[in-house]
């Protein structure tokens, strides 16, 4: 168990938690509401109940507070510890300390070699999910470590893509490193701690506040060597996320999106405003390392067999189910039967509603 | 004097025999019945004196008690209007009582002495001949239905003063000529009204020929009732027994009128009904919906809105094949065989899968996965999406029409019934795991995909059992011995996606 903490850090980090709900009225600020110094800190948003917080900050027993990590089986690293990851010092407010579950060496091996960031909407539509999905699966299997934030929708598919392609990846989450934050990721969050490591600023048991998102995105986009954007609306916090890799002088791309679709508009923004176009793990791999520096080593191209290529074709061309299947020429019995195949196979996934995508 | 009249008291859907004794005595006018009756029986001493003023003969004026026996039992409704009249007549000899001995009396009065069409005469036909009586008194216009039991002089009357006649021996008027029930002439929904569909409609075949419940899936308006309306069209038809079981449950819920139901049932309860109102209940135990489909459909649309507690309701319903009502001491068991048929929207917005229409993220599609999930999708051996037909297949010809795909079910069925035969299921949607492992039989490549799909976790444990139950239909309906690949593929596209597949695999 490594407990690399330093006392005043740790300090640092209780108060953070202690102050959570405070914070949330200052969240458009944050970032610089998190540079304070706990003094300047606790004036500014301590309110009433300033002098108590001040008092049980000078009266902390800072080994209850490692107990705690430790008890959730969490590593801890402080920003004075040279294991610190060097990218998170480029932050005007570094968090403090870093609670890491799946152990700090790994975090720190995984995050040594360019990791890439696949962040987006919560309300993503299938092709989103699908690009996050391949995005995650082609640069995991090339090496590559996918770090983003276990939310619903792009983030947890780009996870789940990394993990399909035989990597490992990062979580950055909100409150609690140890507890899967939404709650109906559990599985996901086990998956990725088994092989990867959950991250979270704030220590085990605190819960979640708004302040926190924008936080975290800050921790995701130092992070990263570069930020992907797959599918955000106008206000979305990944376009956050984005602009703060941008303030940190880390590069950013964005996947192309079809121009009336809302989800799109972030994406399209961040393409207009110069990103780099997306269009698959090549596009990422060639920006990081140089074109053609570094092979995409992407999984071995399976053929769909040749009688099921049109229906393949059709589903590509968006048809939906039904129109798909008059196109490839198929009755209702060969075509269910041919559609099993697909899916079976790989080559297709059904999403809600029964419609059928490819798989990227 | 004292009189005796057999009628019968109908518990739940059973007839169950009663008694009518009245007495009369000297003493100041008064007109008791004991017998645990409910308001409509007590209410009926005021029916009788009228009625029976009104048909020409004399109301008693002295003490007159009736009783109701067994008294146990609790005795419900003005279907012993009749009987207690006739008693009446019948204590101050106005009718002869000995020639009541070999009848039972069924039916209301009305205050003119007409006897009212009174729901359930068929059930009380079985009670008086399991009960041996000869013959049955009840409303002309219950007189046909009554008559579907064999064995039973059924006489229809008019009125109490028709009803009397009888009794002093005059000839019994000639059962009605058959009332055309509108409903039954009326063309039942037929599948060649359909254009595209496809899919579904060779869903609808695969769930009617091996007897599977069935989900539909798609966005409003894209035709999942009208289909599920369709089902029983392509049912086998209904045994006479069969028959003569539903004609008696819609007799006594008040839902039929004449004759006995040749189609099978289809039954659409509202979301909001009720679990008692959903199997069966209520303080005098009445049948549900899931009694009235039986033998038929019983189709559950927006599955997604429904109590939850009316959906666990269903659990023994559709395990046992009936359900068992307990109300104060005493419980009912109510026969529920029927086909589950659901429709859902597959989001909350209800255009997921539709170009790019659905706004739903993967939080409302989850929520939405959770208020489906439970044990009444365990019991969904098939899904289909339904899709909007294209103009293309709107204006082509019809896929198939009931007709034939009856045949098939038919011919589907025939060979299920042969290798099913001494064994607890009458067709594949029923067979437990012990059955299927007897006798699903797979081709070698079937096999291998099927043992692929499991691996890759496309399949639970539970799920391949359904896929196999499902692949038995496929082959039967096209005559293969063992389940070829194909058979077995269209099954496992056809089949029932857990919760985690409804929603984002994340």
């Amino acid at each position: 168990m490594n407990e690399r903490a330093c006392d005043r850090c740790a300090a640092r980090a209780w108060l953070l938690g202690r102050l959570a709900g405070h914070l949330d009225t200052v969240r458009g600020r944050i970032d610089q509401v998190l540079a304070l110094g706990d003094d300047d800190l606790l004036e500014a948003v301590g309110g009433a109940q300033r002098a108590s917080v001040r008092r049980e900050l000078g009266a902390l027993n800072v080994d209850d507070v490692r107990a705690r990590a430790r008890a959730a089986g969490l590593d801890t690293v402080c920003r004075c510890d040279p294991a610190y990851p060097p990218a998170l010092e480029r932050l005007p407010a570094s968090p403090a300390v870093l609670h890491v579950a799946g152990g700090l060496e790994r975090l720190v091996e995984l995050i040594s070699a360019d990791p890439v960031a696949i962040v987006g909407s919560r309300r993503a539509s299938p092709y989103g999910l699908e690009v996050a999905r391949s995005l995650g699966r082609g640069l995991a299997s090339s090496g590559i470590t996918i770090v983003s934030g276990m939310a619903l929708g792009i983030d947890s598919a780009a996870h789940a893509g990394a993990l399909e392609g035989g990597g490992a990846t990062v979580a950055v989450l909100p409150a609690s490193a140890d507890r899967a934050y939404p709650a109906v990721k559990r599985a996901l969050h086990r998956r990725i701690v088994a092989s990867g490591a959950a991250v979270s600023e704030l220590g085990p048991g605190t819960s979640v506040w708004r302040w926190m998102f924008p936080a975290r995105n800050r921790i995701i986009a130092a992070l990263a060597a570069m930020t992907v954007v797959v599918e955000a609306g106008e206000r979305s916090g990944a376009l956050l996320t984005a602009g703060l890799a941008r303030g940190v002088g880390r590069p950013g791309g964005a996947g192309a999106g079809r121009v009336t679709t809302p989800q799109a508009v972030g994406p399209n923004g961040l393409l207009a405003g110069g990103a780099e176009v997306v269009r698959g793990p090549r596009d990422v791999l060639d920006h990081l390392f140089g074109a053609g520096a570094r092979p995409a080593a992407g999984a071995p191209v399976r053929e769909a067999p040749a009688e099921l290529r049109p229906l393949l074709d059709a589903i590509a061309e968006g048809h939906a189910t039904a129109a798909a299947l008059a196109r490839a020429g198929l009755g209702p019995d060969e075509g269910l039967a041919a559609l099993a195949e697909l899916e079976l196979g790989g080559f297709v996934r059904r999403g809600a509603g029964g419609r059928f995508t490819v798989v990227a | 004097m004292l009189a005796r009249i057999a009628t019968f008291a109908i518990d739940g859907i059973d007839p169950r025999q009663v008694w009518v004794e009245v007495d009369i005595r000297s003493g100041l006018p008064a007109f008791t019945i004991v017998g645990l009756g409910d308001a409509a029986v007590r209410e009926s001493r005021d029916r009788i004196r009228s009625a029976i003023h009104n048909s020409g003969f004399e109301f008693p004026q002295t003490r007159i008690t009736a009783n109701l026996a067994p008294a146990f039992l609790r005795k419900v409704g003005p279907g012993f209007d009749a009987a207690l009249a006739l008693g009446v007549l019948a204590a101050s000899e106005q009718v002869p009582g000995e020639s009541l001995r070999a009848y039972a009396v069924f039916g209301e009065l009305s205050l003119g002495g007409e006897l009212r069409d009174s729901p359930g005469a068929l059930a009380v036909a079985e009670g008086a001949r399991r009960a041996g009586l000869r013959r049955l008194i009840v409303p002309r216009e219950r007189a046909r239905e009554a008559a579907l039991v064999g064995g039973l002089e059924v006489v229809g009357v008019p009125s109490l003063r028709a009803a009397a006649e009888v009794l002093t021996g005059s000839e019994p008027p000639p059962l009605p000529a058959p009332v055309l029930d509108a409903r039954a002439v009326a063309a039942e929904p037929d599948l060649a009204d359909v254009r595209g569909h496809a899919a579904p409609l060779l869903a609808l075949e695969i769930a009617a020929a091996g007897g599977h419940n069935l989900l539909f899936e798609g966005a409003p308006g894209t035709g999942k009732t009208m289909l599920a309306r369709r089902i029983p069209s392509i049912l086998p038809a209904m045994s006479r027994a069969e028959a003569i079981e539903v004609t008696r449950i819609h007799s006594i819920a008040g839902l039929h009128a004449a004759g006995l139901i040749q189609a099978r049932p289809f039954r659409a309860p509202h979301h909001t009904i009720s679990p008692s109102g959903l199997v069966g209940g209520g303080a005098v135990p009445r049948p549900g919906e899931a009694t009235l489909a039986n033998h038929g459909v019983l189709f559950l649309d927006e599955l997604a809105e429904f109590q939850r507690s009316s959906l666990d309701a269903l659990r023994q319903p559709l395990e046992d094949g009936c359900v068992t009502v307990v109300r104060g001491q005493r419980a009912l068991v109510f026969p529920t065989r029927f086909m589950l048929v659901a429709a859902t929207n597959p989001c909350p917005c209800g255009f997921a899968g539709v170009g790019d229409r659905c706004r739903c993220g993967e939080a409302e599609l989850r929520r939405h996965g959770r208020r489906l999930s439970g044990p009444l999708l365990d019991r969904m051996d098939l899904l289909v999406t339904v899709e909007r037909p294209t103009e293309h297949e709107l204006r082509s010809a019809p896929e198939t029409s009931s007709a034939k795909a009856r045949d098939r079910v038919a011919h589907a069925r025939e060979r299920q019934r042969f290798r099913l035969s001494g064994s607890s299921a009458w067709c594949n949607g029923e067979m437990d795991a012990r059955l299927v492992r007897r006798h699903v039989r797979l081709e070698d490549r079937a096999e291998r995909t099927l043992a692929d799909a499991y691996e890759v976790g496309a399949l639970s444990a539970r799920g391949r059992h359904r896929v196999m139950r499902v692949a038995q239909t496929i082959a039967d309906l096209r005559g293969h011995d063992q389940i070829t690949h194909g058979d077995l593929l269209t099954a496992l596209s056809l089949r029932q996606r857990g919760q985690a597949d409804l929603t984002l695999a994340a």
